[in-house]
Order: C-alpha cells, then sequence, then structure tokens
C-alpha cells in the first residue's frame, strides 16, 4: 500500500474514448494490496478494457466475496455500482442483481479461497445458471489474507516459501467451469496485460456465463521458485493456445495471416474475435477436446492460457427463464403488481 | 538500445532540467526544498555558491531554469522558481557560517578585474579564498556593473545590491572603483599573473534617422539613460514618451518614464508582439503599468517644430518569410503612423566596445569585432588574459556572467598553478537513496496540484510616485511555502536495478504519468512510438534499463515524470528507488587541480 493517493496529474497526451472519458477515470481509490501484487494488475486491465470498450461506468456492477481479490474492486471503476457480499457468496448476490437489473455489465470478482473453497458450491451454481456475467478469478493459491496457507487451488507438490509442501489435490477451477456449461471460458496471467485485456473485452461482450481463470502471483507469500504461482514458473510453463488480437465490431480485416493459423468467432452481437492460433490443432469452440487437452497439459506440468472455450450463441439466464425484456426498475406498479386476479389465474394453472 | 549509463552525472543532471539550463548550474529543487522546510539561510547558501547574488537574481534574473521546469509540461505554468529564490534572501538569518573564510596570508598572486559587474565580482568571489590578491577596476564609482546602473531600483533596492556587492568587496578585494581603465598595454605593463575583462557591452545602438541629430536633445540612449537616473542625475522626463525597441531595456525604460513624470508613455516595436525580446513578465509588468505596446512599426524620422522634438514617424510593416525561412519586414502600404511626444528613449540593442583595447598586443579579435575567447576556459589569445560576461560574447545576462565567472576563476586558478587551463574539473555528484521506511521519503512526494501561485504587487498609485519603491513585494512565508510544494523534485531520481526486478507490472500501473513501459528491444526512434504514452518529446531521454528474467527491457520515459516515488513504492523488491542527484558545479580551488 501507499500513504498518498495517486497525483491527478496525467500525461498532457492521455487519450480519450468515445465518451471522452480518459482511462484515468476508470481508476478506483488507491490499491491497499501488498506492493507488487499480481491483483493490481489485474484491476489495471480491468480499467484497460472497460475504458477501451467505452463502457459507461455507472452502468457497470462490480461484486465480490471476501478475500485480498475481492478488496480490489474498491480499486477500479470508482464511478461504478459495487457490492462486497459474504465470503463466497457473491455469485448469489449477482445472480439476484442480474435478475432485477439485466441491462447493466456484472463483474464478478473473487479469489480462489472465495470460489474454490468456502464458495464452490455457488461458484458452480451460478455458472450452471448461465448468468450473463464475467466471473473473474484472481488465482495465487495462498489465503494472503491469513499469511499465506496453501488454498484449494494450490498444485500437489507445490512449495511455500518457508519450504512446507502442498499434498491435497488441486482443483482446477478452468476444467469445472467447462464442464458446469460456461460458454466463455479463459485462463490468462497478471504478468501478462497484452493477453488479459483483450480477454476482458472479449468475456464483457460475451453473453452467458463468462469465467476467467487468472493467475495471479501472491508476491509476500507464493512467489517462491519452488511455487508453481509465482512469476517465474508461470512464464516458464506457460502455453498459450491462441492470442486473441483485436475484437472488431464492424471494422474491416486488415492484417495479413499465415492460412490456417486464424480462428475467426462471430459473437450473438455481431462482434467479431480473431483468435490467432499458437497451438495448431486447438479448437476454442470444441468443450470436449478443451477439457482433454486441458488435463493433458496440466499432467505435462504446463499451464494453458488463452481463450480455451467459447460458444459463440450461447444464451443466458434469462432467456432461459424467459423473463421480461426490461429490467424490474423499469416497470410500472401495474406490472410488477397486476393484482389478486392475476395471481388467482396463475394459481389456476399449476392445480 | 544501449542500458542507460548513469554513472555520466550529464544523464540524471539532464533530468534535472532547471539545472541543466541554468548556465551556473544552480541546484534549484534542493534549495526550493529548503525553503519550503523554512530553512531560508540554507537555501541563500546553496544559491550563494553557485549563482552568487540570491537576492539580486530572485528579483532580475532572465530564468532560463522557467521554460525548462518540468512542472510546465505537466500543468499550465512552471514552478516560480525565481521569486523563490528571492524568498531564501528576504528571510535569511546569519550567513557568516555559510561565507568562505579568506586567508589572511595570501599566496602572492596578484589578478587584475576591469569591470566591477557580476562577472568579474564571481571571480574574485571565488579567487579571494583561495588567496589571491584581487584588485578591481571601475569607471564607475560604486560596484555593481549594470546590476546597479541598469536595472532600475523600483526591480531591484539599492540596499540589496548594495549588500550582496559589499559581501564580495568585504573579502578583502582592492578596489579601484572611478578609476576608467584606458588602455590595456599599460595595465598588462604592471605585471599581473592574470587579467579578467568584465566590462560588459557599454554602448547603446543609436539609430541613424532623419532628425536624430537635430532633436538630440530630447533623444536619449537607453542605457545611458537608465544609468543616469540611477546615480540621480537625471530625475524628469517629457509628459509623453515614446520608448522605441522591444528588450527589456525597452521595459525597463517606459516604467522609470512612468515613474518620473511620463504620463503617456508607449513602447514602439518593429516586430510583433510574440517576437520580442523582451521576456514575457517584463512586457505583462509594463502592460500593468499601462504601457500600451505598439508593434509592427518601423521609425521613420524624427519630427521637430523649430529644433524640437515634436514625436515620431512610423511605417506600418508586415513580417514576410522567405524560402529560407528568414523573416523580411516588408512595408504594408498603409499611412505611415505619427506618435507625438516631448521624449524619445532608444533602446534597440547594445553593442561591445573596446577602444581601449590596443590591437597590437596579441589579443586577437574577430570580424565581428569581438575578443576571441574559448567557450569553456574564458582565455583570450593572450594566455593570462580572460574574459566573462557580456565582454566575452556580446549581451547576454547576469546569470551567464556568473557562470563565465566561476569558469574563469577556475581557469586564473589552474593557470597561477602551471596547470593546462583546457583540463576542466568534473562536477561534485552524489546519488544518495531516500527512503527513510516502507513508504517513507525523505522528500515530500505527494504531489501538489495548485496552480502557480502570483507574486503580491503594490498599488500603481505608491509605486508610479518613487521610482525607488520596490514593485513586487515578493511571497510571504506561506505563499512561499505554497509555491515550493509544486516543485516536482526532479533531482530525486528514480533508479532502476534490473537484476531485482520480477517484472510484475507494479510500477507500470501506478505511474500516473505512464512513463513507464516493459517492451521488446528496437531502436530508440521506433521504441519511441510504441511506449504506454508515446514519447514525442526528443530532448528528454529515454532511461533504458536491461537484466530482465524475460529478456525485455525497461523503458522510462523522463519527459513528465512527477518523481512522485510510486513505482518505488509499489515495487516489492526495490528495484525502483529513489536518489536523491545533488550536483555541484566544481570551484575554483584545490578541487579542481589534478595535483
Amino acid at each position: 500500500m501507499t500513504y498518498i493517493a495517486k497525483p491527478r496529474l496525467h500525461h498532457p497526451k492521455l487519450p480519450t474514448n468515445a465518451l471522452g472519458f480518459t482511462r484515468r477515470d476508470y481508476e478506483g481509490a488507491v490499491s491497499t494490496l501488498c506492493a507488487g501484487c499480481g491483483h493490481d494488475s489485474i484491476s489495471a486491465a480491468i480499467i484497460q478494457a472497460c475504458y477501451e470498450l467505452s463502457l459507461p461506468p455507472h452502468r457497470i456492477g462490480k461484486l465480490s466475496g471476501i478475500g485480498c481479490s475481492s478488496k480490489t474492486p474498491t480499486y477500479f471503476l470508482g464511478k461504478s455500482h459495487g457490492f462486497n457480499s459474504v465470503h463466497g457468496r457473491m455469485p448469489s448476490v449477482l445472480t439476484g442483481a442480474n435478475l432485477a437489473n439485466r441491462d447493466l455489465v456484472y463483474l464478478g470478482v473473487s479469489g480462489d479461497g472465495d470460489s474454490a473453497s468456502i464458495g464452490l458450491g455457488q461458484f458452480a451454481h451460478c455458472l450452471r445458471r448461465a448468468v450473463n456475467m464475467v466471473y473473474i478469478v484472481e488465482n495465487n493459491g495462498v489465503y494472503g489474507l491469513t499469511k499465506g496457507q496453501f488454498s484449494a487451488t494450490a498444485d500437489k507438490g507445490s512449495k511455500a516459501r518457508r519450504g512446507a509442501v502442498n499434498t491435497d489435490a488441486p482443483i482446477d477451477l478452468v476444467a469445472l467451469a467447462l464442464q458446469l456449461g460456461a460458454s466463455f471460458v479463459a485462463r490468462s496471467f497478471s504478468g501478462d496485460k497484452v493477453q488479459l485485456v483483450p480477454l476482458i473485452k472479449a468475456a464483457i461482450e460475451h453473453k452467458g456465463a463468462a469465467f476467467i481463470d487468472v493467475i495471479s502471483p501472491c508476491v509476500a507469500f507464493n512467489n517462491n521458485p519452488e511455487s508453481t504461482k509465482s512469476f517465474d514458473y508461470v512464464r516458464a510453463h506457460n502455453e498459450t493456445v491462441n492470442r486473441l488480437d483485436v475484437i472488431l465490431g464492424r471494422d474491416e480485416i486488415t492484417a495479413d495471416y499465415a492460412p490456417g493459423t486464424l480462428e475467426t468467432v462471430v459473437q450473438h452481437d455481431g462482434s467479431i474475435l480473431r483468435l490467432r492460433k499458437l497451438a495448431a490443432d486447438y479448437d476454442p469452440c470444441d468443450r470436449i477436446s478443451a477439457l482433454t487437452y486441458l488435463q493433458q497439459r496440466h499432467a505435462a506440468g504446463e499451464i494453458v492460457t488463452g481463450l480455451l472455450f467459447v460458444e459463440p450463441e450461447a444464451g443466458d439466464m434469462h432467456d432461459l427463464l424467459d423473463t421480461v425484456d426490461a429490467p424490474l426498475n423499469g416497470l410500472g406498479e401495474r406490472d410488477l403488481c397486476p393484482g389478486s386476479a392475476a395471481l388467482a389465474r396463475y394459481n389456476a394453472a399449476h392445480r | 538500445m544501449q542500458p542507460t549509463d548513469i554513472g555520466n552525472p550529464d544523464y540524471f543532471h539532464k533530468v534535472v532540467d532547471c539545472q541543466w539550463a541554468c548556465p551556473a548550474h544552480t541546484p534549484v529543487p534542493e534549495y526550493i526544498r529548503l525553503i519550503a522546510d523554512r530553512r531560508y539561510t540554507e537555501a541563500w547558501a546553496v544559491n550563494w555558491r553557485s549563482n552568487v547574488f540570491p537576492g539580486i537574481l530572485g528579483r532580475t534574473c532572465d530564468r532560463p531554469c522557467e521554460p525548462a521546469c518540468r512542472r510546465g509540461r505537466v500543468e499550465k505554468e512552471p514552478v516560480a522558481i525565481c521569486r523563490l529564490k528571492r524568498v531564501a534572501a528576504d528571510n535569511k538569518g546569519d550567513i557568516s557560517p555559510y561565507l568562505f573564510p579568506v586567508p589572511v596570508e595570501k599566496n602572492g598572486k596578484r589578478i587584475a578585474l576591469v569591470g566591477a559587474g557580476p562577472a568579474s565580482l564571481t571571480v574574485a568571489r571565488d579567487l579571494m579564498p583561495l588567496g589571491y590578491h584581487c584588485v578591481l577596476f571601475d569607471g564607475d564609482t560604486k560596484g555593481g556593473g549594470m546590476m546597479r546602473t541598469q536595472i532600475p531600483r523600483f526591480r531591484l533596492p539599492e540596499s540589496i545590491t548594495d549588500e550582496e556587492v559589499d559581501l564580495i568587496l568585504d573579502m578583502g578585494v582592492e578596489a579601484h572603483l572611478g578609476e576608467h581603465v584606458g588602455s590595456l598595454k599599460a595595465l598588462l605593463s604592471q605585471g599581473w599573473d592574470a587579467v579578467f575583462i568584465g566590462c560588459g557591452a557599454p554602448r547603446g545602438r543609436d539609430l541613424d534617422i532623419p532628425g536624430r541629430k537635430e532633436a538630440a536633445a530630447n533623444i536619449h540612449i537607453g542605457i545611458d539613460w537608465l544609468s543616469s537616473v540611477s546615480f540621480g542625475h537625471i530625475d524628469k522626463i517629457g509628459r509623453r514618451v515614446v520608448v522605441l525597441g522591444g528588450g527589456n531595456t525597452a521595459m525597463d525604460c517606459c516604467r522609470s518614464s512612468r515613474r518620473l513624470g511620463g504620463e503617456e508613455v508607449s513602447v514602439v516595436v518593429r516586430s510583433g508582439f510574440e517576437e520580442m525580446k523582451a521576456s514575457p513578465w517584463e512586457k505583462e509588468d509594463a502592460m500593468h503599468e499601462d504601457i500600451p505596446i505598439l508593434n509592427w512599426l518601423v521609425p521613420k524620422e524624427f519630427t521637430r517644430e523649430r529644433g524640437r522634438l515634436t514625436g515620431v514617424m512610423f511605417e506600418k510593416v508586415k513580417a514576410e518569410y522567405d524560402a529560407r525561412g528568414r523573416r523580411n519586414l516588408v512595408p504594408t502600404g498603409e499611412p505611415d503612423v505619427h506618435i507625438a511626444c516631448d521624449d524619445c528613449l532608444i533602446a534597440v540593442g547594445q553593442e561591445n566596445a573596446f577602444p581601449w583595447i590596443e590591437r597590437d598586443i596579441g589579443i586577437e579579435f574577430d570580424r565581428w569585432d569581438m575578443p576571441k575567447v574559448n567557450p569553456k576556459t574564458m582565455q583570450s589569445t593572450v594566455s593570462n588574459v580572460f574574459f566573462g560576461g557580456d565582454a566575452a560574447f556580446g549581451p547576454k545576462n547576469i546569470i551567464w556572467a556568473v557562470a563565465h565567472g566561476h569558469d574563469a576563476a577556475i581557469s586564473i586558478d589552474k593557470l597561477c598553478n602551471g596547470e593546462d587551463v583546457n583540463d576542466r574539473p568534473p562536477p561534485g555528484v552524489t546519488l544518495v537513496s531516500q527512503k527513510m521506511g516502507i513508504h517513507e521519503w525523505s522528500y515530500d512526494n505527494d504531489i501538489s496540484n495548485d496552480q502557480r501561485y502570483k507574486v503580491p504587487w503594490r498599488d500603481t498609485l505608491v509605486t508610479l510616485k518613487d521610482i525607488k519603491v520596490e514593485v513586487e513585494l515578493g511571497f510571504d512565508e506561506k505563499q512561499a511555502y505554497l509555491e515550493a510544494q509544486r516543485c516536482l523534485n526532479c533531482d530525486v531520481q528514480t533508479v532502476f536495478t534490473g537484476q531485482l526486478c520480477i517484472e510484475c507490472d507494479a510500477c507500470v500501473d501506478i505511474c500516473p504519468m505512464d512513463c513507464i513501459t516493459f517492451t521488446d528491444d528496437g531502436a530508440e526512434e521506433e521504441l519511441r512510438g510504441r511506449l504506454m504514452a508515446p514519447a514525442l518529446n526528443p530532448e528528454q531521454d529515454l532511461y533504458v534499463g536491461d537484466s530482465l528474467k524475460t529478456g525485455r527491457i525497461m523503458v522510462k520515459d523522463e519527459d513528465v515524470c512527477l518523481h512522485c516515488g510510486l513505482c518505488a513504492e509499489r515495487c516489492p523488491t526495490g528495484a525502483w528507488d529513489m536518489r536523491k542527484f545533488l550536483l555541484d558545479l566544481t570551484l575554483a580551488g584545490s578541487a579542481c587541480r589534478s595535483r
């Protein structure tokens, strides 16, 4: 942390987006996390993504649980709506918020403790229900706030700073998300914003449950060379399957790519994701082979990153439940309380 | 790109834009911090060591530091460096512990100083503590040169000039004031170990147009007139005055006129307002005293009636640029303009004049009739004759004269010790970490958002009545503190150690100015375009660090860095550190000798 606020002065040539905002306008309060925390880089990536998409800050809801990661919404999007929920219960609160107002962009920010331990059930059901959101897990493999015990995502055999070895099997949240039906699944690394920012942008534009697992080294407790969540280890074992170079709206494709190296995915809203293939045979639209590939590489000690799976035409919870198109706060009293006659009709339909 | 060699003193010196721009390389942020800390005497001492005349320069300096100030690139205006210097001089306490002791026993070397202006006085200030016997000659009866004769009292009270000139004369300089040197040949025949010539550029340029001779009684050369005002020989002027010229002398002339009876005073300039040589603040001061500045008018004739000046006739012109970009003033064809006046002051430039230097004594002159002087050593073509100030390279300003004086003093000391004057001493440099605790630095790193404070002025009702009343009141202590807090502490350098860096991006994320980028290596020009923020100011260096595990490089654009230290605060491994770079120019003396 730091004692002083980030100065208001900014680069004299700082560009603005379509709304006339600079990137600095999407910042929050100055971080109180440890110096060098990977989570701060993820906050910076979220800021950059929202700036680049020209999202109006007041149309974003950011929700979190408890933990180092769950503190971060204070440090980005200072002009957006925020909700800091009970430990592990962010998915329920987010689901409720989304049901009430489907028009906002929802960012669920959580950690490996919040999502893989106390909130694992919440994590699972919110993905199953296809809640339209971006669910980001800032994954460092340790409980930082309680001084660095292994979390449920720590790899078996990974060593802590003082030499303790993790003996439990890890939970792979990416594999879970694939199994549970998430329609956008990616993994990235806090130390690689070139990869992370386009993934967050694509996830925001995706309709349906989008999940991004971001490995985020804990500089204080889990950045020793024998840890599989350290900067050095992740850099050495990062196997990127593809690079999301650009996200296009109606713009023409101009860059040249060698044949067979480019994957184009058109999402429901017409936006085009252009993926530069790095693993030649990897198909990001095939859920089953994605799971297989992931487990093969994990067995080989590699960390697979990139856009791992996307279901371009996915629907969301509102489609499944056939809810009303307007957010509830846009409905009048007559629509919200149609009266006892309507209730009687409804009850009769169930007899 | 090659990694930056921060061992080269010039690298971090350039980052301290103000100090780099100051001819005397005064450590500006160092004394500004002392002022903020109310340690005025020490702040004065930092100035006295480098620029010799803190009180005078704090009122009159041409302040090359301010256009260079980084603050001017990150918001609207630079720090009011010059006027903060005055605060140090105004509020100083007992300065005696900071003065340089002068040995009673002399070293037997005799140095003649011609002219008692800032250049000669600086040479004396530097050489007296070393035991030299300095003898000063000046035609005027008081020391100070143009600082006394040409800067009006309402800008620089005489008491300040007296104080700072006497500080040097009281070191034991043998001053022959009122003694004009009429022949260098005769002076040299007296067997001096070295002679320093700092006689200024004493001749005001004249304007040879019709009517000049006939109306001479009411047409005056600006610098001569200012000098006569200064010595009290002139105490009034006509009701209507025209001042010709667009430099700082013209501004002093018009403002002096307003105080000596001039009610309708105007300044008339050949060029446009923006191209005028006068400093922007001096133009502003003149206009504040209801003096119009009229541009694009070339004087054609002094009109007169029965031999008495009635006004000046001007031709209207405009600027046209030829293929090579040179400006020509061409008549617009509009009717001529007549401005009626009772007196006219000509302030169209100054020239050097060396009628007293014989041309057969070995001192070579160039085709502009200026002595050939080595700009590093200030040595002429006669090995023991040195030049400095306006006498060396034509009219400049006080702070350049001081810088020349320091350089000449080093040369004289080397010459008298049998050393090569071309062998110049390196500056004294220290680079010390300012870290006091995890988030504590020995300097105030919280950036002030305040805009530049204006120095309060005394009411024109008072100032226009008496030419000796100083216009500027100077900052009070509170204003001085607030203005000092605007300084970005550019001397507290961001120092990067690649071996310690884990490339976590914390510094990139926190930097408020987008100065830092970790990227693949490349050629500088290409690299400048693909940084976090493109580095478009080629005058500012890129700081390149290597030894990173990923093989990338760290590039920091120095241009708009606030020196807030947040990169170092957010760095988990201490790869960034804030270190104070203090560069002190070596003064004449044993430290600059090779043996």
